[in-house]
């Protein structure tokens, strides 16, 4: 670890002048001299840049940087053949690396990011990962299934997926008042915010979770993803056993097209990780996984969006709506929405922009 | 790596400490802000109880649920934020990377996209934060009398695989650099050093400042040392104490069959050291080059 320069946090050093250009008796360091006023200003733009205030950087230097970039480029290359001074070598390869991370670094803002990512990137990333998304489908409708049935042949896997706490009313055996009852609600709108606040912060952990454990090779996200939907399948099961099937599905939709939409999301890009380092296919291990990557983390930002629209609409809506018809109406209205998105959405110049991504 | 313009540019792989060094400086400033954010809700709420005449009835339930919603929040727009907006920057390096003068880049030399720092960023917790929190509440649990089993083991074993990656590769990448293609690499920095040709005895025309003397240097005693070591002559000109300076010139002296005097060293060296680079970079520009003394 090297030991933080402190003065360089507070204003430069003052710059000893070069000595005049007549005086040096060897050609490398005239030639050193005659340009370092160029290497010195490519510097200071560098430093102001790196402090991250593009706006006060004069126009000129902003016009200068590519040409200055180009000038200590060209200097180093000719300071390798002519040269021995390591010192001003070894400043030159620094410069010219900072100077390459600035010119050719990440110029693009946050906000212009954003826009092009609302704007194609975020369904153009999902439509990607459809095969991953097909095999997370999949994979979710079995693990429901399978709650459904574990749950049908012994009840003790209920207690086992649902450790019930006290006053839990949605366990075997309850009546169908009881049931029906912990679908509505009984607080009005007080503390739905923070209910809110505290699904939203929750559910993208676990969704982050999910992803980030496709670099197992992806098997964790799936196993997660199966226990998640296990606890579906056994509450189907058990709203089924009093015929609420229908009122559990409308309570859940309201949110649960999105939400699940997001995990479902969130699954498949955790897998696109893991198939890509499994199977690479004709790219080296490490760049397949870069790529997979890169492109499940579009998929990523855009379930937390998910994540916040379904927290919103899990507090409100759903507790504030309480007709079937209506629960109903809003699921559906995300899950179309959503599905247009992604599948139908396609602005111009997509091609081209995938072409480039 | 190789800028566009055909340029080839060493790059340093940040050793491993530097960054475990700067994980704990970023963790450390997160914990600490959080702490301090929770403390001063904690007044606000204080405030409120005492304005309700230290009735909890009394209070404002909104007001409460208000400072909920902004501690959870910023919990999570603190923990994904810091390091992302950071990384994001045009510096690309956290405040603790920055520190131990450290940041990151994409692989071969690519511009670093969004993307990747998302994706590198989304994989620190399942690497260090989750097992470690994990492990923190089975250790409790353990202390308490439960039956942990095996997980805490298991967990250990999570935890250790991830934290010793980046000993398993060239690269030091950890699983986070892998899936976003990116490496973090020190952050060159320099100030350009004085001209060593324009000071003292090393000037054309120059002299001791001692003695008045001249040194000249012939072609038998200029064809023993090559560019090894002139560099090192130039390392030790620009910083090292002239007891040092002493032992060098004895050195030199001895190899070069001159008779070691006392009292003007650095004028010597520095004649030396620039006659021998006008040697060495005049057959440069004819192509021959000298390594070191032993070509």
């Amino acid at each position: 670890m090297k030991a933080p320069i402190i003065s360089s946090w507070f204003g430069r050093g003052a710059v000893a002048a070069p000595p005049d250009i007549e005086s040096a008796a060897l050609r490398s360091d005239r030639f050193r001299l005659e340009r370092e006023g160029d290497w010195r200003r490519l510097e200071d733009i560098l430093a102001r840049m790196e402090r991250g205030g593009l706006r006060r950087i004069a126009d000129d230097d902003l016009i200068a940087l590519p040409a200055l970039y180009r000038t200590a480029a060209s200097s180093l290359s000719v300071a390798r053949e002519t040269s021995l001074d390591a010192a001003t070598l070894a400043y030159l390869e620094a410069l010219v690396q900072r100077a390459w991370f600035q010119v050719y670094g990440p110029r693009q803002g946050f906000i212009r990011w954003l826009r092009g990512f609302l704007l194609g990137g975020w369904s153009r990333a999902v439509r990607a990962l459809w095969l991953d998304i097909c095999i997370a489908l999949f994979v979710m409708v079995t693990g429901t299934i399978v709650g459904w049935l574990l749950v049908a042949q012994d009840e003790a896997w209920y207690y086992r997926l649902f450790p019930a706490g006290a006053g839990e009313t949605r366990v075997p055996g309850a009546s169908r008042e009881q049931l029906l009852k912990s679908l509505g609600h009984d607080e009005g709108a007080a503390g739905l915010a923070g209910f809110a606040a505290q699904l939203f912060s929750n559910n993208s952990g676990v969704c982050i979770l999910a992803f980030a454990l496709g670099f197992a090779f992806g098997i964790p996200s799936l196993m997660l993803l199966v226990q998640n939907m296990a606890l579906l399948g056994a509450m189907l099961w058990l709203f089924n056993g009093q015929g609420l099937v229908v009122e559990l599905a409308a309570w859940l939709s309201v949110h649960g097209t999105t939400e699940l939409f997001g995990i479902l999301l969130s699954g498949a890009a955790g897998l696109h990780i893991g198939r890509a380092m499994a199977f690479p296919g004709k790219l080296p291990v490490l760049d397949a996984a870069a790529a997979a990557g890169r492109r499940s983390a579009v998929v990523m930002v855009g379930v937390v969006i998910m994540m916040v629209v379904a927290a919103i609409l899990e507090a409100y809506p759903r507790q504030l709506v309480e007709d079937t018809g209506s629960r109903f109406v809003i699921g559906g209205t995300m899950l179309t929405f959503w599905l247009s998105y992604f599948i139908l959405y396609r602005p111009a110049g997509d091609a081209a922009a995938q072409e480039a991504g | 790596m190789i800028t566009p313009e055909g340029l080839t540019l060493p790059i340093t792989i940040a050793p491993r400490a530097s960054r475990a060094g700067a994980l704990i400086i970023d963790v450390m400033i997160i914990v600490v802000s959080l702490i301090a954010v929770a403390l001063l809700l904690v007044w606000i709420a204080e405030g409120l109880l005492a304005g309700s005449a230290l009735d909890p009835e009394q209070l404002s339930r909104g007001a409460l649920e208000f400072l909920g919603i902004i501690m959870v929040l910023f919990i999570f727009a603190w923990w994904y934020g810091y390091f992302l907006v950071q990384e994001l920057g045009p510096r690309g390096a956290t405040l603790g990377k920055r520190i131990t003068g450290i940041r990151i880049a994409a692989r071969g030399g690519a511009r670093l996209t969004p993307e990747a720092v998302i994706a590198r960023n989304l994989l620190r917790d399942i690497e260090i934060f989750y097992p470690l929190v994990t492990l923190s509440v089975l250790a409790v649990l353990a202390d308490t009398g439960q039956d942990i089993g095996s997980l805490g083991w298991v967990l250990t074993g999570w935890f250790l695989l991830f934290l010793l990656f980046p000993f398993f590769n060239r690269d030091a990448l950890r699983a986070g650099d892998i899936v976003a293609g990116t490496w973090v690499v020190e952050r060159p920095r320099g100030k350009l050093a004085a001209v060593l040709s324009t000071q003292g005895a090393a000037t054309a025309e120059g002299a001791s400042e001692v003695t008045g003397v001249r040194y000249d240097f012939g072609e038998a005693e200029l064809s023993i040392y090559g560019e090894k070591e002139l560099q090192t002559l130039e390392r030790m000109l620009r910083d090292s104490p002239p007891e040092a300076l002493a032992t060098v010139h004895a050195t030199i002296c001895r190899k070069i069959g001159w008779d070691p005097g006392a009292g003007d060293e650095r004028a010597f060296l520095e004649a030396f050291y620039a006659q021998l680079r006008e040697r060495l970079e005049a057959d440069m520009r004819f192509g021959k080059r000298k390594a070191d003394k032993f070509s």
